[in-house]
């Protein structure tokens, strides 16, 4: 299984979690910072991101980037 | 462990936070539409139409020559801007709203002389930035601020499918319908929208892409449930698919 992770842009990010519903392993959640504009940004929160980017894909603000790591 | 980036905003993005609401589909077709000019490498030579409506300030998040169109005439703005430079790629990006209601005069003919343009036609079934008004793509029994009790056809009409609508012309080279409700249908979505920008290019005439999108704010609905019932309502009245491909 190949391993990922995500990196968010926080201050794009308007937390309508349409990331964390597109997620089919779950390790993306809403978290508990607050952007500049009142936005609780979502984050992945525990391993298993397998780099399917089906987050990023969803994301209407763009505000995810994928990395796969390479083993 | 050496990481290799997969998936970045397109270059042809600006790194501009949208206005859009929380969980809009906009901002999905926008990088669709970016990602599909990025790869065709067409930037420095592409001119986009942005329309009135909630994509009114398009021209800030897509970095191409944009013009910003009256309510519904961006097909005739594309059409002058097209016929003077056929050299450039030309595409306007429409509500349907804008689209389908007062500017249902020049879609259709300009679909009908088959101008070589690109439209793509944002349907999210309601009037999203006038506060949510029914929209000429509103389903039957869908409640908005205009047909509060649901949309009934013996006062309001019928929902207007205008991709199959166009498809009966003889001029337009390629007419498609897709939606961004889920990552499988958003994978499609970038192939219809990147054949429309190849049938211009191959000069091959008229291309239109409806997307069906949503509208969490004025459906009054959370973002994932918008699209929830974007696949339960919509997808059975307007099925997705290609309705006209180019010779």
């Amino acid at each position: 299984m190949p391993k990922g992770r995500i990196e968010v842009l926080e201050e794009m990010c308007k937390s309508c979690g349409l990331c964390v519903e597109a997620c089919p392993n779950k390790v993306l959640k809403i978290s508990d910072r607050i952007n500049s504009k009142g936005y609780r940004p979502a984050e992945q929160y525990k391993e298993g991101c397998v780099a399917c980017k089906m987050c990023a894909m969803m994301c209407p603000d763009v505000a995810i980037e994928v990395y796969r790591i390479e083993s | 462990m050496p990481e290799v980036k997969i998936f970045e905003r397109p270059k042809c993005m600006t790194d501009v936070s949208t206005h859009y609401c929380p969980g809009c589909t906009h901002g999905i077709v926008h990088r669709l539409v970016a990602e599909a000019i990025d790869e065709f490498g067409i930037q420095e030579k592409t001119v986009g139409v942005a329309p009135v409506g909630c994509a009114v300030l398009m021209y800030n998040y897509i970095n191409t020559d944009m013009y910003e169109a009256a309510h519904g005439r961006a097909p005739a703005v594309a059409t002058g801007c097209k016929r003077v430079r056929p050299d450039l790629t030309v595409f306007t990006y429409q509500g349907d709203g804008d689209l389908a209601s007062i500017g249902v005069a020049e879609i259709v003919h300009a679909a009908n002389r088959g101008e070589n343009i690109t439209v793509i036609f944002i349907n999210n079934a309601i009037y999203g930035m006038t506060g949510g008004q029914m929209a000429p793509t509103t389903l039957l029994k869908q409640k908005t601020t205009t047909c509060p009790y649901g949309r009934d056809p013996k006062v309001n009409g019928y929902p207007i499918r205008i991709a199959e609508m166009l498809a009966t012309l003889e001029a337009p080279g390629y007419i498609a319908r897709v939606t961004v409700a889920r990552p499988k249908y958003v994978i499609k979505a970038k192939e219809a929208i990147k054949k429309a920008f190849q049938t211009q290019i191959e000069e091959k005439g008229f291309s239109l892409v409806e997307v069906l999108s949503t509208c969490p704010t004025n459906w009054g609905m959370r973002p994932a449930e918008a699209l929830k019932w974007l696949e339960e309502n919509m997808i059975p009245y307007y099925p997705l698919g290609e309705f006209k491909l180019p010779d």
